[in-house]
């Protein structure tokens, strides 16, 4: 096992170089003018238009790749990401005040997804090839090929529109002055944490009714892949010899299939997480562009609709080297899980 | 399994026969778009013609079939020529990245060692920022345009199908069919494509046929963030980003302009409900776990 997480160690640093390697190559394909504002932290540095040239000069933005590839990394490193005009504040500040709206969700949008498509899966495999089955993958099917964003406009317009259930946005107004008063202590960023944390509960129930419909409609899709993923899995185990030895025992069926078929089924469930949740993160983009959430997928989307190059590149560059790191975590703590990964 | 009895199948299957059917509709409307809605300039079809210059949509009625939505754009006409698009954007992406994915997987596969090593490494570099986001990174920095969107979902899109094409090609690496060839002298190049691609193509076709959605439903999200296609150009996802500003209707009627959303939303799920349908009973066909 240890030489297994030492070659994801010894993979790791070259993962970030190509991906911080990728991304810079991406900006190298704009011109010195426009690359320009990768370099510019605060509005007041440019005066006049000689002072541009001065300044590509300046930043040597006309230098060979590597060398500006080793200045800009060397940025990157000390948390420099440039400055964002959209948010009209420094890139890393912007992402640093909208990520635990983004935690927030995705770990709420974690829970459906993860029950939702492991307890359908189960039922699906369980009644193979009768009524419910074939109803649960219809679904299944569907809620794969609905775009997200169709989905949550139609959430938008039912349940807001018409109904005036679910609002967009973090909190209400009134929900908002508290979190912003005096006397609310913000520890974590995350509404519904925080009120729990200030025994304020309105607000907790404030930030639920805000997040149903985007943690809906972020985990409708990948319902239908860890589905689809625990079903075809516990169709094979239950068709294993152990299973029919436990049969054969006289077991009762239940005890069978959910002590000993489904916890054998879900091992294999742990290896798409990876996949999971960079499909989770992409999908943020659509969800809190839909319903109004001051994300990091906010940001972006509005980054890449005023073309506010070091927005675009620095966050994604931030979420790549997260998502690496998770995908590490993942990987090391299922290998500690299932000694067969470890023996490959 | 050959061919033809995988075609039998999918044939008999009532699931994969109703998305059958469905791209059938699809590739009719995409054929007669010229007659079905004839262009008002027959050298730019692809600009849906608007019907006045009011903001405001308008109901369905007589002329406007499905009515016309932000900007007096016809939702009829961008309807029957964005089909044309998806197709577009459905077999250029999925046939140039499916077929760099087979190259590069194949090659990693059978010549192993640190070639294997490198490319996969690319490919890890190239999974590890979520697809939605590199896309939309590239496309802003190449520009709008379709040509740009399909140049941003190919270049972050091989990497699943070289994944799979490795695996495949190593589990048949070792087959006595293949070493036969190799003994008997056949060049590298005759081996990978005789005996290796032909016998491992059947999951990357599945995958493909599920990505044939996903692709369009990607583009059409890059046109609703604003960074895709440019304004009036027939394609789905735009015109759902013209519906945005009025899925709450007006007062007393929430439900007011519906068929901004409700029309191009059906268009672009059904699309790709018919993709996943094929490709999902193609996998239970052929998934041997299953059988």
């Amino acid at each position: 096992m240890i030489a297994y997480i030492a070659r994801r160690l010894l993979i790791l640093p070259i993962i970030l170089f190509g991906v911080s390697l990728l991304i810079f190559s991406m900006i190298m394909m704009l011109g010195p003018y426009q690359r320009l504002s990768t370099y510019i932290n605060d509005p007041a540095q440019l005066k006049g238009a000689e002072d541009v040239d001065q300044l590509v000069a300046k930043y040597g933005l006309d230098d060979p790749f590597y060398e500006q590839y080793g200045r800009w990394i060397g940025g990157v490193v000390q948390g420099d990401l440039g400055w964002s005009e959209s948010a009209g504040a420094p890139v890393t500040t912007a992402i640093a005040n909208r990520f635990p709206a983004t935690l927030e969700l995705a770990l709420l949008s974690l829970i459906p997804v993860i029950f939702g498509g492991i307890i359908l899966g189960v039922i699906s495999a369980v009644h193979h090839n009768k009524m419910i089955d074939h109803i649960i993958r219809v679904f299944a099917v569907i809620g794969w090929s609905f775009p997200s964003f169709v989905f949550g406009l139609m959430v938008l317009m039912i349940f807001y529109g018409v109904l005036g259930w679910l609002p967009p946005g973090r909190l209400s107004n009134w929900a908002t002055e508290i979190v912003r008063s005096a006397d609310f202590i913000s520890y974590t960023g995350m509404y519904i944490l925080d009120g729990i944390l200030n025994f304020d509960f309105s607000i907790v129930l404030d930030a639920v009714r805000h997040l149903i419909a985007p943690v809906i409609t972020i985990s409708i899709l990948w319902w239908a892949f860890i589905l689809r993923i625990t079903r075809s899995n516990m169709l094979e185990t239950l068709k294993k010899d152990y299973i029919r030895t436990a049969r054969a025992k006289g077991l009762a069926d239940n005890i069978v299939v959910y002590k000993h078929a489904v916890r054998n089924a879900l091992i294999p469930v742990v290896t798409v997480a990876g996949q999971m949740i960079l499909g989770l993160a992409g999908g943020l983009v659509i969800v809190e562009s839909i319903f109004n959430i001051r994300g990091l997928g906010q940001f972006m989307a509005n980054a890449a609709q005023q073309l506010d190059y070091p927005g675009v590149l620095g966050g994604a560059l931030y979420f790549g080297f997260l998502l690496i790191l998770i995908n590490l975590f993942v990987d090391v703590s299922y290998a500690i899980i299932d000694p067969r990964i470890r023996l490959e | 399994m050959e061919w033809q009895e995988v075609v039998k199948r999918l044939l008999q299957n009532k699931i994969s026969l109703l998305g059958i059917l469905i791209i059938i509709f699809f590739i009719v409307i995409a054929v007669l778009a010229p007659w079905i809605a004839p262009p008002r300039d027959p050298d730019e079809p692809y600009l849906i013609p608007r019907a006045g210059w009011t903001i405001e949509p308008q109901a369905p009625s007589e002329d406007y079939i499905f009515g016309t939505t932000e900007g007096q754009y016809d939702i009829f006409y961008g309807i029957i020529w964005g089909t044309r698009t998806a197709f577009k954007i459905g077999l250029v992406v999925v046939g140039i990245s499916t077929s760099i994915g087979i190259i590069l997987g194949t090659v990693a596969a059978y010549y192993g060692g640190w070639v294997d090593e490198i490319l996969m490494r690319i490919t890890d570099v190239f999974m590890s920022i979520p697809f939605i986001i590199a896309t939309i990174v590239l496309v802003t920095i190449l520009g709008q345009g379709l040509t740009n969107v399909m140049i941003a979902l190919i270049t972050f899109s091989w990497m699943s199908t070289a994944r799979l094409m490795r695996s495949q090609v190593l589990s048949v690496k070792e087959d006595e069919f293949v070493q036969a060839a190799v003994a008997l002298g056949a060049n590298d190049f005759r081996i990978i494509f005789r005996h290796i691609i032909l016998n491992t193509i059947f999951p990357v076709v599945i995958q493909a046929s599920m990505r044939m959605g996903s692709m369009v439903i990607t583009a059409s999200t890059l046109s609703f963030l604003g960074v895709g296609t440019p304004e009036g150009y027939a394609d789905w996802g735009q015109m759902i980003s013209f519906a945005r500003n009025w899925i709450l209707g007006v007062e007393g009627n929430p439900l007011n302009y519906w068929y901004t959303l409700v029309i191009p939303g059906a268009a672009i799920t059904l699309f790709c409900l018919s993709w996943n349908l094929i490709g999902d009973a193609f996998r239970d066909i052929l998934d041997p776990k299953l059988n």
